[in-house]
C-alpha cells in the first residue's frame, strides 16, 4: 500500500474526522484556470482525486460529461494531466492523490508507462472505473511496481463475493458507489447507504470512501458520520460550469470547498472509529 | 450439450453446441472481456448465468425457435442471383435474404432471444440502443409482443437520416431518447443506454444490438444469430452440393457478420471475409473500418480493435450506413482476424451506393446500404473468380429505411435538412 494515503486516513482517524475527498476534471475549462481550482481543491481536501478526460464517460452523468468534453475542446492531452498532478504535488507533499478515468487513455498509453508518469507526477492512486478487478491483469502488475494504489469500487450491487474481490485485490481505499446510477445522481436512501457500508467495513480492512451524489454539505454531514472518506464530484465540477467568468469560478469553487471541509470535519468519528 | 430435442423439422436443422465459447471471463484471446463499471458486474454476470440456464433449457429453444420459425418468418431463402452473378462475370453469387425476415433485417434473430431472456428473468422494461434505427425496431417490436416497457437510445444524427424507422418504433410503442452527447451517433447512443442501465438494471434488461460489448453479450448475440449461417450452410449444401468458396458479411459490432460466418469457421476451405465502411475511403481518415484501420482498446465493456487517436480519445466514423458507422468491432472478429481466420475488406460509401442499384436492377431486391457494403465487395470478390465458384453474401437487411439517403444522392430528392 502506498505509505501517503494509508498517512492520510490515519492522520484523519487523529483528528477524528472522516477525510474529504474532491473531484476535478484535469485542464476543465482549460490548462491554467484547472490549475488555479485544483490547488484551490487540494487547501482545502485530504485527498484530491483529478479526472483524466474521456470521450466516452460511460459512468458520468451531464455534469462530468461536459467537463470532460472542455477539456478535450482546450485540447488537454494526457501529458497535461500528468503536469497538473506534479503542479499540485510540489505544493501539496502530504494530499492524497488519485487518478480516476477509463481504460482506454492509460491503454492507449501503455500500463507500465501510464504508471511510471504518475508515480513521476506525484499521484498516489489510480481508479479505473470500467476495470473491475476480474480484468486487473492488464494494469495490476505496472501499477504495484510503481507504488500506485488501485482503487476498486463498490456499489448497492456489489454482492459479498465482490466485496471480497475487491478488498483482495484493491489498495488505499475501497471507493463506495451510493447509488445504482451515475455520478451526478440524486443519493440514495442515507439508511440503505450506512448498511451497505459499515458492512462492507465489517469485511475489508480499507478505508471506505462514499460518493457518487453527495451534493450538499448536509449530506456530506450524514455520510462522515459512517464512511471514512466522503467523496464530492460533480458538485465542485457544477461550480465550473455555472461561474459566470473565471475570477467567479474560482471564488465560488473556494467557498463550497470550505463549506464541504466543515461539514465533514464537524462531525466527530471518533466515537465510531 | 448438443442438440438434445427435435421437436420439429425446423428445429432439427439447427445445432446448438456453442462452438469455440470464449475463456470464463468472455475472452476470446486477448479481446473482449468485461471492461464494465461495478454496478454492471452483478446484473452482467445474471445475465451470462440465465444466458447458459436458458441454452441448456430445451424449452426455452423451443418457444425461440417457433417464433423464429412462425413470427420472424426463418429460414429465410437462400437466393441463387444468376443475373447479378452473369453481369458481374465471375463467381456464382448466393444471397442469404436476411432482407425476408420480420422487420426487415437479421437483428430480430437477437432481440427474440434476448426479449425471452428478459422474460425469463422477470424485467418489465427493456432498453437498447440504435444506429441505423433496424435493431431498435426489432428491439420494440419484441417489446410490443411481449407486453414490455420500452426506450430505445439514438444518436440525434442517425435520428435525422433514419426517420421511417424512429416512427416505426413510435408506432410500436417504444420511446425513442435522442442522444446529444459527442457525436450523437451509435457509439454515443451504447454511451448512454448504458448510463440509464446503470440505475435501471434491478427492473430493465439491456437489449444489446451487437457481438460487442462486455461479456456475456459477444457470446450471446453471436448464439442468437449463428441460425443465419447454419441455415445457409445446408440451403447451399442441397442447391449446389458443396460449401461456398467465400463467404461475406459487412460489420458494424459484426452480428450479421457472426451469424453467417461463425457456423463456416472450421471449413476451412470457406474464406471467410468481412466488410467495413470505407466511408470517403481508407485514406481520408472518414470511414468506420476499425478492423483495417483501429488499434487494440478498450471501450463498451470490451477489449477489441478501435478507432481512436494517440492517447485513446475515440474519433469520430463517417458512413454512409448508420449501421456501419460506430469505431469499435465484436471482440470475436478481431480474435479471427488476427488468427489469421478473418479477411478485411472494406466498400466506401459511393461503392455500396452503386451495390445497392446493381443489385435492384438485376435482380428486383432492395438492399440495406450496410448490406450494400457486403454487395459491393462480394461482387467485386466473384469479379476474380470461376463461374463454377461460390460467393455467398449475407443480405442482412431491406433498403426501405435508407430510401431518402438514397434518393438524396442520386439527386432525386432537395436537400431540405
Ligand atoms: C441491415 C443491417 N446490416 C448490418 C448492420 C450492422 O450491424 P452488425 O455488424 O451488428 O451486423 C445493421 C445495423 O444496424 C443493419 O441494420
Amino acid at each position: 500500500m502506498n505509505i501517503r494515503l494509508s498517512k492520510v486516513f490515519e492522520r484523519c482517524k487523529r483528528e477524528g474526522h472522516a477525510a474529504l475527498v474532491g473531484y476535478l476534471t484535469a485542464g476543465d475549462p482549460d490548462i491554467a484556470t484547472s490549475r488555479e481550482l485544483l490547488h484551490a481543491l487540494a487547501d482545502q481536501t485530504d485527498i484530491l482525486e483529478i479526472g483524466m478526460p474521456f470521450s466516452d464517460p460511460m459512468a458520468d452523468g451531464p455534469v462530468i460529461q461536459a467537463a470532460s468534453e472542455r477539456a478535450l475542446e482546450a485540447g488537454v492531452h494526457i501529458g497535461d494531466v500528468f503536469s497538473l498532478t506534479r503542479s499540485v504535488r510540489e505544493t501539496h507533499p502530504d494530499l492524497g492523490i488519485v487518478l480516476m478515468g477509463y481504460a482506454n487513455v492509460p491503454y492507449a498509453m501503455g500500463f507500465e508507462m501510464f504508471a511510471e508518469n504518475a508515480q513521476d507526477a506525484g499521484a498516489d492512486a489510480v481508479l479505473i472505473v470500467d476495470i473491475p478487478p476480474e480484468e486487473g491483469h492488464i494494469c495490476d502488475a505496472a501499477l504495484k511496481k510503481h507504488n500506485l494504489d488501485r482503487i476498486l469500487l463498490l456499489s448497492p450491487t456489489s454482492t459479498d463475493e465482490r466485496i471480497r474481490l475487491a478488498s483482495e485485490n484493491g489498495s488505499g481505499f475501497i471507493y463506495y458507489v451510493s447509488l445504482t446510477g451515475i455520478t451526478g445522481a440524486d443519493m440514495g436512501d442515507i439508511n440503505l447507504i450506512r448498511n451497505k457500508v459499515t458492512h462492507i467495513q465489517s469485511m475489508s480492512d480499507m478505508p471506505v470512501c462514499v460518493g457518487f451524489g453527495v451534493k450538499t454539505p448536509e449530506q456530506a454531514t450524514q455520510v462522515a458520520q459512517f464512511a471514512d472518506g466522503v467523496v464530492v464530484g460533480s458538485h465542485f465540477v457544477s461550480r465550473i460550469s455555472e461561474a459566470k467568468d473565471n475570477d467567479a469560478i474560482l471564488a465560488t469553487l473556494i467557498d463550497s470547498a470550505s463549506q464541504m471541509r466543515k461539514a465533514v470535519t464537524s462531525v466527530s468519528t471518533a466515537a465510531t472509529a | 450439450m448438443n442438440a438434445s430435442f427435435q421437436h420439429t423439422d425446423f428445429a432439427s436443422m439447427y445445432d446448438l453446441e456453442i462452438k469455440h465459447p470464449p475463456d470464463a471471463g468472455g475472452h476470446f484471446g486477448r479481446f473482449g472481456g468485461r471492461f464494465a463499471a461495478e454496478t454492471l458486474m452483478q446484473p452482467l454476470k445474471e445475465i451470462e448465468e440465465a444466458f447458459f440456464d436458458a441454452w441448456n433449457d430445451d424449452a426455452f429453444h423451443a418457444e425461440r425457435l417457433q417464433l423464429l420459425e412462425n413470427y420472424v418468418g426463418r429460414a429465410t431463402p437462400l437466393y441463387h442471383a444468376e443475373r447479378l452473378s452473369r453481369r458481374i462475370g465471375g463467381a456464382q453469387i448466393y444471397l442469404k435474404r436476411e432482407d425476408l425476415t420480420h422487420t426487415g433485417a437479421h437483428k430480430i434473430n437477437n432481440t427474440i432471444g434476448q426479449g425471452l431472456l428478459a422474460r425469463r428473468m422477470g424485467k418489465k422494461r427493456v432498453i437498447a440502443e440504435t444506429g441505423a434505427g433496424q435493431h431498435g425496431v426489432a428491439t420494440a417490436t419484441v417489446a410490443a409482443m411481449f407486453g414490455m416497457d420500452c426506450d430505445i437510445y439514438m444518436g440525434r444524427e442517425d435520428i435525422a437520416r433514419q426517420m421511417p424507422n424512429v416512427l416505426r418504433m413510435r408506432l410500436l410503442g417504444a420511446n425513442v431518447i435522442p442522444v446529444d452527447s459527442g457525436t450523437a451517433t451509435l457509439k454515443d447512443a451504447v454511451n448512454e443506454a448504458l448510463r440509464n442501465w446503470v440505475a435501471s438494471c434491478e427492473n430493465t434488461f439491456y437489449i444489446f444490438g451487437t457481438a460487442a460489448g462486455p461479456h456475456p453479450y459477444p457470446l450471446l448475440v453471436r448464439q442468437f444469430h449463428t441460425v443465419i449461417g447454419q441455415e445457409a450452410r445446408a440451403q447451399i449444401l442441397k442447391q449446389a452440393g458443396r460449401l461456398p468458396d467465400v463467404a461475406v458479411a459487412c460489420v458494424g459490432g459484426g452480428s450479421n457478420a457472426m451469424g453467417l460466418l461463425h457456423p463456416f469457421r472450421d471449413d476451412e476451405s470457406v474464406r471467410l471475409v468481412a466488410v467495413e465502411a470505407a466511408g470517403y475511403g481508407l485514406s481520408t481518415g472518414k470511414h468506420a473500418a476499425s478492423l483495417a484501420a483501429g488499434k487494440a482498446g478498450i471501450l463498451h465493456g470490451n477489449l477489441t480493435f478501435l478507432l481512436e487517436d494517440e492517447e485513446g480519445q475515440v474519433t469520430g466514423t463517417h458512413s454512409i450506413s448508420a449501421g456501419l458507422d460506430y469505431p469499435g468491432v465484436g471482440p470475436e472478429l478481431a480474435f479471427m482476424l488476427e488468427e489469421g481466420r478473418l479477411q478485411l475488406d472494406a466498400a466506401t460509401d459511393d461503392e455500396a451506393l452503386e451495390a445497392l442499384q446493381l443489385l435492384t436492377r438485376s435482380e428486383g431486391i432492395i438492399p440495406a446500404l450496410e448490406s450494400s457494403h457486403a454487395l459491393a465487395a462480394g461482387a467485386r470478390i466473384a469479379k476474380t473468380m470461376h463461374s463454377n465458384q461460390i460467393v455467398l453474401i449475407n443480405l442482412s437487411g431491406r433498403g426501405d429505411k435508407d430510401m431518402n439517403t438514397v434518393f438524396k444522392h442520386l439527386g432525386w430528392l432537395e436537400n431540405e435538412s
